[in-house]
């Protein structure tokens, strides 16, 4: 195959990988697009694993991007359970495991994340878990259930949300954080103590500002986790959830460059013009906040497949985005936009009690990011707020009385 | 299954056996119909699965939840047959149903 017939190859088949491919079709890309994944699965979503899919309320089928059939038809070549051992950018080639050469035009890294591992005593313990893939959450799915009591390391979203799910699901949960509060790192205070006594009400235990010495088994399975001061946790399970790591290594080995991720710019173009990376993996500046950093979220992985396959398909790139994410945990559906960067306060709008409030964080009279309970409204609207840098008075955005709508004008 | 329509903003028409159980965004984004972006994947958080219910069909599609209707407010261009398509249920009854697009999902 000469190199003008090369085409595209993605190199990661998750979210982010799928929808490059499905987007370079509907955008008329004509060449050969080759998609590589080292899961054996075509691409699916991965959010319902720790909502929806967990609970046991939508099917295996439901989570996948595309039917089975649609790569055939689209003319993607998709292949799973294959690994990409190197990348040589100057004669445009990968090597996969097994020694197979492929040859590029174009290539997209969507390599995603990995969940952070928790280097403890223990650790390889079976039923010690974590929760990214279809797998994981097998795995996980397999340990729930009445009389079970699972034990989950870190008090962020993945956490929480299963959480929830073990409470759906009959099982007993305990989180363990390491912070003096749950969601330390990516939300308000008052969130926190928000989610903490939602979960408790439903049977969640916590154990605040502890560290986890070690985890303990019998017959190579876990059966507990020892604490820093010295207290076990029995549990059947433990789940991981502290944070992920990029998956920059082919990236880094091939010498493009990169900081907590894969250095992009606006159109997800990495330091080589003939490859691009997009989603969780790349390290990207973020105009609105003046300063770079790695998003992890769909919405992020889609704005990049976006300005990615308009880059290759000659489109006009597409308008910049305000992050985005949500949360699903019992009934709440909780919504974030934007980051809060450079906040000086927040503004409540909304009364925590009644289970539907918002908190916007605020650098002077502009919205840095909106983190919404059960209030659609407060979230559209700060997003486009957010968008607009509009000035926005403290007072009214607090008024209930006042429509978002209202403020929003 | 239902027999469902979608037509693009720029008048390109796709007709599509959609399953029953599905939603109509489902049925648009698994046969890649470009015009339905569904960034949440169908879970009422984003807005950009935002489609105009041929005026024949609204009573069918049924009418929007609180949570569905909140999020329509602030899309763009709303009109009073817009709905999430992520929020109506494909029924056999929905057979022959026509959706259009609206310009943008972002």
């Amino acid at each position: 195959m000469t190199k003008s017939d090369a085409g595209v190859i993605i190199v990661g088949a998750g979210h982010a990988g799928g929808t490059a491919a499905a987007l370079l079709r509907q955008f008329g890309y004509e060449k050969p697009i080759r998609l590589i994944g080292e899961e054996p699965l075509a691409p699916y979503q991965r959010p319902p694993l720790s909502k929806a899919w967990l609970k046991g309320e939508t099917d295996a089928e439901t989570l996948m991007l595309k039917p089975a059939t649609f790569y055939a038809e689209a003319g993607v070549e998709l292949r799973t359970g294959v690994q990409v051992l190197s990348l040589s950018p100057p004669d445009k080639t990968l090597t996969l495991a097994g020694g197979e050469s492929l040859v590029y035009e174009t290539l997209i890294l969507a390599t995603g994340a990995r969940p952070r591992p928790l280097t403890i005593p223990g650790a390889d313990l079976s039923g010690v878990l974590v929760l990214r893939s279809a797998a994981d959450a097998e795995a996980l799915k397999a340990s729930l259930g009445p009389g079970k009591r699972l034990a989950v390391i870190g008090g962020g979203y993945i956490g929480l949300e299963a959480s929830a799910s073990a409470r759906a699901l009959g099982a007993e949960a305990v989180v363990i954080e390491r912070e003096p509060r749950i969601l330390a790192r990516v939300a308000n205070e008052s969130l926190s103590t928000f989610f903490t006594n939602y979960h408790r009400a439903r049977g969640v235990d916590f154990v605040l500002s502890a560290s986890v010495a070690a985890f303990e088994g019998e017959a190579d399975r876990v059966t507990g986790v020892r604490l820093g001061s010295g207290a076990l946790i029995p549990c059947d399970a433990a789940l991981v959830g502290i944070g992920a790591i990029p998956n920059m290594e082919l990236a880094k080995a091939a010498g493009l460059a990169c900081a907590d991720g894969i250095i992009v710019d606006e159109s997800a173009q990495t330091s080589d013009p003939a490859i691009y990376a997009i989603g969780d993996v790349t390290w990207r500046h973020l105009a609105h906040y003046g300063r770079p950093f790695r998003l992890e979220s769909v919405a992020n992985a889609l704005e990049q497949a976006r300005q990615a396959a308009c880059a290759i398909t000659g489109r006009p790139p597409p308008a910049a985005e305000v992050t985005w994410n949500w949360s699903d945990q019992y009934d709440l559906k909780y919504q974030f936009a934007g980051l809060p960067f450079d906040v000086d306060d927040v503004v409540l709008r909304g009364d925590p009690a009644s289970g539907k409030f918002a908190i916007f964080h605020m650098a002077g009279d502009r919205i840095q990011a909106v983190e919404a309970v059960n209030a659609p409204a407060e979230f559209m609207a700060g997003r486009q707020l957010i968008a607009r840098r509009a000035a926005v008075s403290r007072s009214r955005l607090a008024d209930t009385a006042i429509s978002m709508k209202e403020v929003a004008a | 299954m239902a027999k469902i329509t979608y037509i693009e903003h720029n008048g390109a028409e796709h007709v599509l056996d959609v399953k029953a159980g599905l939603s109509v965004m489902e049925g648009a984004v698994k046969s890649n119909i470009p015009g339905i972006d569904a960034d949440c994947g169908g879970a009422c958080a984003c807005a950009t699965c935002h489609v105009y219910v041929d005026e024949a069909w609204t009573d069918k599609t049924g009418t929007p939840t609180a949570m569905e209707e909140s999020m329509l407010d602030f899309a763009e261009n709303v009109e009073p047959n817009s709905r999430l398509s992520c929020q109506i249920k494909v029924t056999d009854e929905l057979d022959g149903l026509i959706v259009r697009m609206p310009e943008s999902q972002h």
